[in-house]
């Protein structure tokens, strides 16, 4: 399996923006249900579960 | 991409407008900035005696219908600095602006780099450097952690650090004085243009005085006259581009505090839950300060001086300062970006705030109207002097609206950082904001973009030669500074027209290229040969590369060239150049093929 590696800046932008727009078009009432879903799709994609493990924990240490 | 007029959960979308001056869909005023107001019972500034400039009659009052080479519309920083730099290329100039002062409020206060090699071009710099605070860095926050530091490039090679803060009425009244000491330029002042008619001969502008109205005939006119641009409406012309969403109060505040000069940002800060909040030293002990407003808040009730005052209370405590504060000043602005389709419309020009809003994120709207300045103030020169033909004039949209068009990519982005127009971009925002604290990856979203000089890449004034060359500017590229041991910096030395930048291993110049600059000068412009050499000794247009570092930035050997414009940007670079292709190179530059 290629090793993942982390998206170039543009298109991290471009990430940052599409997924912005989405979150606006499923509305606040299934902006969770999506986002759990967006996460196991990515799940999905060329990534280690160690860098999950990672992501999940920076990501709760960051719910300042 | 924005939508107009949908809505997007509950905060409404970034909307695409076209606005004229008469339109009453968008009010944009001063700069997209709203009046400055003071607080009760004083008028005056805490720091800053505006001075008075009075109203002369012109001869055209007593009857001369003397036509003039150049008007320029607005005695602001852009109008006089194309105003200078057309009198540094030997053109008369008439200057007109309806006040009799400078502008109130220190508004635009980050000058670029760039900015400032241009007015040290123009003579001016030392005024500003003199006065101005220099910064290089600066650091975002996000409840009450720092998340991000902006460390802007900067090196021993610099003349200037990447920005300096300075008040625009100093801005104003350092160019101001310039201009009056140049025999070249006369300044109107109580000169309001109230009517513009341009066609294929010319300009006539109708002038309201105090004592009377007038025509000016001009050949060109220079519209620099601002946002609501009285020459853009007098020519039927529109702004078009986008509104974006968040409105922000601006407040000038009179504070001792040793805090160093720096860019700080804060978001989601203690006293101002959710707001984002800019803060910026300037000379004279006052300190800017930007808080966004809430979007459902009444303007009208976060614009009075109790709100302001509570809100710069809780401000200023957040910042840790205890020492007194007074007011100085406040406005509102929002962020726009738009522009004219065309910044040339025949005889007429338009520079700055006249052809483009720009938001403020990134400190781009002086800067990019001093560039368009610097852009258009030689090439009118030439043509205006039969140096070059009217073609040249054809470059200067292009170029201009070419950075705009960039600079409204960057701060879009930015704005959408600074001020969230959806949930969703909140949502993201302050996510980025709360792993910037640990993550390298999500600070990277918090450079604010700063103000960069824009390269007129594809230009037509550039020879674009392939080339292999592995460092330095390339064509449309400002040229970089360097420093040159003890002769100074490399700008210090570059000619009032075109320079060919000669790289030398012994300062020898082929006879046969010394030949060719002699003959290819423009008019009484010469094409001054600058020559950087590897050894030997320096000589009036001949510069010692003693450590070899200067040939390293501009990944240059023995022959290597550049060819610079008169506005410090590279026409093209050439591992050997030959007479025909400097010739050709220089008819490029001139607009001397279409």
């Amino acid at each position: 399996m290629t090793p993942a590696t982390p998206l170039p800046s543009a298109d991290f932008e471009t990430a940052y923006d599409l997924l912005a727009s989405a979150i606006d078009r499923v509305g606040r009432a299934r902006e969770s249900d999506f986002l759990a879903r967006v996460a196991l799709l990515l799940m999905h994609t060329p990534v280690e579960i160690e860098a999950i493990r990672a992501a999940l924990i920076a990501a709760e240490a960051a719910l300042v | 991409m924005p939508l107009a007029g949908r809505q997007h959960g509950n905060l409404k979308q970034t909307k695409h407008i076209g606005v004229s001056p008469r339109s009453t869909s968008v009010r944009v005023v001063g700069g997209a900035r709203g009046s400055v107001m003071r607080p009760a019972a004083r008028h005056q500034s805490l720091y800053f005696d505006y001075p008075h400039f009075d109203f002369v009659s012109p001869p055209e009052l007593d009857g001369s219908t003397r036509r003039h080479a150049v008007v320029v519309v607005g005695a602001g920083p852009v109008g006089l600095s194309a105003a200078l730099e057309l009198a540094r290329h030997g053109v008369t100039v008439v200057v007109l602006d309806d006040k009799g002062t400078v502008n109130d409020g220190s508004r635009a206060i980050c000058i670029a780099r760039h900015s400032l090699e241009g007015l040290q071009q123009l003579g001016v710099a030392q005024r500003f450097t003199d006065k101005a605070l220099g910064w290089t860095h600066g650091t975002s926050y996000f409840r009450g952690h720092a998340v991000f530091r902006l460390t802007m490039p900067h090196s021993a090679n610099e003349r200037f650090p990447p920005m300096q803060n300075l008040q625009q009425q100093y801005i104003e009244q350092y160019l101001i004085e310039h201009a009056q000491a140049q025999s070249r330029i006369e300044l109107r002042w109580h000169s309001r243009v109230v009517e513009a008619q341009a066609d294929a001969q010319g300009v006539v502008l109708r002038v309201a005085t105090p004592v009377g109205e007038y025509n000016l005939q001009a050949d060109y006119v220079l519209a620099a006259d601002g946002a609501r641009s009285v020459v853009r409406q007098a020519l039927g012309l529109k702004l078009s581009g986008a509104a974006h969403e968040g409105r922000y109060v601006i407040v000038d505040i009179k504070l001792r505090s040793d805090y160093p000069t720096e860019r700080r940002a804060f978001f989601d800060c203690a006293g101002l839950a959710g707001a984002t909040v800019l803060v910026h030293r300037q000379p004279d002990d006052i300190w800017r300060i930007d808080y966004q407003l809430d979007d459902d808040e009444d303007e009208l009730t976060a614009l009075s001086e109790t709100s302001i005052r509570t809100r710069i209370a809780a401000i200023v405590t957040m910042l840790g300062e205890s020492a007194p504060w007074q007011l100085e000043w406040w406005s509102v602005y929002k962020a726009y970006t738009l522009c004219l389709d065309d910044y040339r419309h025949g005889r007429v020009m338009f520079c700055g705030d006249a052809a483009h809003l720009v938001p403020i994120f990134g400190v781009r709207g002086l800067n990019s109207g001093l560039a368009d300045a610097m852009n258009i103030g030689w090439k009118l020169a030439y043509v205006v002097r039969g140096l070059a033909p009217a073609h040249l004039l054809d470059s200067y949209s292009p170029e201009r609206r070419g950075a705009t068009l960039d600079i409204f990519a960057q701060a879009t982005k930015s704005t959408r950082f600074m001020s969230p127009p959806t949930r969703g971009h909140r949502l993201l925002r302050d996510a980025t904001l709360a792993l910037a604290l640990e993550h390298d990856f999500a600070r990277q979203l918090l450079d604010p973009r700063q103000s960069q000089p824009y390269t007129y890449a594809g230009s037509a004034l550039s020879s674009t030669t392939p080339d292999d060359f592995t460092a330095g500017p390339g064509s449309g590229a400002p040229l970089r500074n360097h420093r040159c041991g003890d002769e100074g910096f490399l700008l210090d030395h570059l000619g009032l027209g075109f320079t060919l930048l000669y790289f030398s291993a012994d300062g020898e110049v082929p006879a046969a290229l010394r030949a060719d600059c002699a003959a290819l000068a423009v008019g009484d412009e010469s094409l001054q040969l600058l020559v950087i050499a590897a050894h030997g000794a320096r000589g009036a247009s001949v510069l010692v590369d003693v450590d070899g570092s200067l040939f390293v930035a501009y990944g240059a050997a023995p022959t290597s060239c550049y060819l610079v414009r008169p506005d410090r940007h590279v026409c093209g670079r050439w591992r050997q150049i030959d007479g025909a292709t400097l010739r050709a190179a220089l008819a490029r530059a001139l607009g001397r093929i279409p």
